[in-house]
């Protein structure tokens, strides 16, 4: 009789492509990337963390109600969205706004959603950072944590029914790995043999709680293997190996159709979200730590930087620009008109139903009684 | 609400589809024939009619593949394949997820003409989780709707009025009519319109209100009630919501009485919403306050079905009292009941 042991005495290791200080590492395979992508790739990542910081100062401002950064874990945004396809279907978490941007959700339309204006695609229903555009494959963000992962496996199989060449990919924290629908999914997956890519981000928190409190497994690359899924551990703040890794994964779902699993290392450099001060359960010198000595947007840069396709002038340009454009999409999103009244009964149903019908005609007579009990900015 | 979910993901079935698809249907025997059918049977024929239809048409859930618990999908996995038709570990996303995601991102996604089958009700035999009857709870969930047939043919027409529709539709089949209940149900394809409650008995004293397989109950209440000379006007309101209000409106404007009668507990039960509607609607037209006769306010109780049950003689002595109470009486006339009316069987 023989139990199997509840963690095997080797961890499974990390694949990297790029050391701490961005230089390749010996002994390593990974996916080429060309000049022209590095170059997009950093310019994206530089472009993600100015929002951040921007958005995340409006919101101190009180002009916004609420902001979350991805600051740490650009590269996990940036580089997966680089090895996708635009046919592939995004079912986000909350912390991928990158992958957004890469396929060409304005830094306008963030502004839009963030300030919940006539412009906003989900018609100011919903807070901040819940993005979501048809047009991009990207799934309106969801708050209820794990949700995602076992509609992605249906969005997975009916790319596979339908012969697609195209995979489903979902993104979710360590903390999201708890949830009965992490379970659901992964096995889901693996039973209807869906072409899905599961991209965990463990960032060591889940709001104030640490990963040590949250499983015993080694991580959750482990929990892969146990549901019968292709799995790997990534360094989640080298651009390269996330490329590398999303990029084989893409081509495994695909040819293969199977789900792939993809644990990618990072750290969590912002607090939880604007309603969060994480310097109460961690110490300051840790995030300092990660946000300096262990980003990976300085990590790719020196890698672009030491191939000669990245200069200082290319730098002080690119964060100018984009400062200034951020600045200009913020102007002109606090100044546009909110979603108008019917927006909050439509889209309840794909018509509006008699109740709902019953309802706005009774607010409306209210509103037209007694005009100074209702906001005058939301046009009638 | 995670018992009624767990409750639901016993036996739940999904079916899932775009668009609607105008190709004809497949003819067994007869074309445009008739059949004596029971509850499930018809059913099944919906979902037969449904996958044939429409090449995006789904069923997956507990059991389906081999036929379900209570044969309602017997035949489609040989038939439509295993791709189309198959078990599911399931998971309920009904509430935050299936009943948002159209408003959430202001019509950009849906989740594509969900239908989730489910049994409710009492068999005389279910306890707490098998018999239970939480309608009230999916209708005040906005985004989904509530739909529950009262015989084979409203089922089948129902069923795939429901699959057709872009919304995502709790449909509640009542468990005790699977098999007791036969009716002529005809072969094609054919679909029972939503929100469109039907007069099924006309009358002029008292209106009676109900669903399912309520209905079936109230509609020997208005038998017996008939023989002492009072006239009562029946209606199957059949989508909970969105419901249809003119029809129970224009019929309590003529009758003047409203009881409303369901198996679910009456405190926070869809007679509840009804009752405060036509109140809202009706009020100078009403000669007596709306009646409710409904389970009790108790987990549905095994060995005592009978005592929970809203039975006919129920319905039956609140159908008389309304009649003859003077509103002053009210409350004496409900003290009185409370002795004389458990004679069910
Ligand atoms: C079902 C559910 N439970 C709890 C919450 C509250 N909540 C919001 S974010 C969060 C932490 C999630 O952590 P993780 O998945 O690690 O993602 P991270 O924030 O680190 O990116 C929690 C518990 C929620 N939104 N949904």
């Amino acid at each position: 009789m023989r139990f199997i042991s509840d963690i095997s005495h080797k961890r499974v290791p990390c694949y990297r492509v790029l050391d701490d200080d961005g230089e390749l590492m010996t002994h390593t395979n990974h996916v080429q990337v060309s000049k022209e992508m590095a170059v997009r790739m950093y310019s994206e990542m530089v472009t993600l963390q100015t929002m951040d910081n921007i958005f995340y100062e409006v919101q101190r401002q009180g002009r916004i109600s609420f902001y979350l950064t991805s600051m740490g874990e650009e590269a996990i945004n940036i580089a997966s969205a680089a090895a996708l396809s635009s046919d592939d279907i995004i079912l986000p978490q909350y912390r991928e706004p990158g992958v957004l941007l890469w396929r060409g959700f304005t830094l306008q339309q963030f502004a839009h959603q963030c300030f919940g204006n006539t412009n906003d695609f989900g018609k100011g229903r919903q807070m901040p950072i819940h993005y979501g555009s048809n047009k991009h494959n990207y799934f309106t963000v969801s708050s209820p944590i794990a949700t995602q992962l076992p509609q992605a496996v249906g969005a997975a199989y009916s790319l596979k029914m339908d012969g697609k060449s195209a995979c489903a990919v979902t993104f979710c924290g360590d903390g999201a790995t708890s949830e009965g629908d992490f379970h659901a999914g992964m096995n889901f997956a693996a039973v209807m043999e869906a072409p899905v890519i599961f991209i965990i981000r463990n960032n060591g928190w889940a709001i104030s709680t640490p990963v040590e409190d949250q499983f015993r497994s080694d991580g959750i690359v482990v929990k892969g293997q146990a549901y019968g899924i292709w799995s790997i551990r990534v360094d989640g703040n080298d651009a390269l190996a996330v490329y590398s890794a999303v990029h084989t994964a893409r081509e495994i779902a695909i040819k293969e159709q199977r789900p792939v699993l993809i644990e990618a290392l990072s750290y969590r450099v912002g607090h939880h979200s604007t309603s969060d001060d994480s310097t109460k359960y961690r110490p300051i010198d840790e995030i300092e730590y990660w946000k300096m000595e262990r980003s990976p947007v300085n990590r790719f840069k020196r890698w672009v930087e030491r191939n000669g396709w990245w200069s200082e002038k290319d730098e002080l340009e690119l964060r100018s620009s984009v400062r200034k454009q951020l600045m200009h999409a913020i102007q002109v999103a606090e100044k546009a008109q909110k979603p108008p009244l019917e927006d909050l009964f439509t889209d309840v149903y794909d018509q509006l139903s008699s109740n709902l019908e019953e309802q706005e005609r009774l607010l409306r007579k209210d509103i037209e009684k007694h005009p100074k009990d209702y906001p005058s900015d939301v046009p009638l | 609400m995670s018992t009624c979910v767990k409750r639901l993901g016993k036996w739940v079935s999904l079916v899932s589809k775009r668009g609607l698809s105008t190709s004809s249907v497949q003819k067994d025997a007869s074309e445009n024939g008739v059949k004596s059918l029971n509850l499930y049977s018809a059913i099944n024929q919906a979902l037969h009619i449904a996958l044939d239809t429409d090449p995006r048409a789904y069923v997956f859930g507990e059991d389906v593949g081999f036929g379900g618990v209570f044969r309602c999908t017997t035949g489609l996995a040989d038939r439509f394949g295993k791709n189309r038709v198959f078990n599911t570990p399931l998971c309920e996303q009904i509430v935050n997820e299936a009943a948002k995601f159209r408003y959430r991102s202001g019509n950009q996604f849906n989740c594509g003409g969900l239908t989730i089958r489910t049994p409710y009700g009492a068999v005389g035999h279910g306890g707490h989780y098998h018999s239970q009857s939480p309608e009230a709870f999916f209708c005040h969930v906005p985004g989904i709707k509530v739909v529950i047939p009262r015989s084979p043919k409203e089922a089948k027409g129902l069923l795939l009025s429901c699959i057709r529709d872009p919304n995502p539709i709790v449909f509640f089949e009542p468990k005790w009519l699977y098999r007791l209940a036969v009716e002529e149900v005809p072969e094609d394809d054919y679909m029972t319109p939503l929100s469109e409650a039907e007069v099924i008995r006309q009358g002029c004293d008292i209106t009676l209100v109900g669903w399912g397989a309520q209905l079936s109950i109230m509609e020997q209440a208005c038998l017996d009630a008939e023989k002492e000379g009072i006239s009562c006007e029946l209606i199957d309101l059949k989508t909970l919501i969105p419901w249809d209000k003119e029809t129970v409106e224009a019929s309590v404007k003529k009758t003047g009485r409203l009881l409303i009668s369901h198996e679910a507990p009456v405190t926070g039960g869809f007679g509840a919403e009804i009752s405060a509607s036509i109140l809202e609607r009706c009020f100078s037209r009403l000669e007596a306050p709306v009646a409710r006769v409904c389970g009790l306010d108790t987990p549905f109780p095994l060995v005592f079905e009978p005592f929970y049950m809203p039975t006919k003689n129920k319905s039956k002595i609140m159908v008389g009292k309304w009649i003859c109470s003077v509103h002053v009486e009210f409350y004496n006339v409900i003290d009185d009941d409370d002795d004389d009316d458990d004679d069910n069987d």
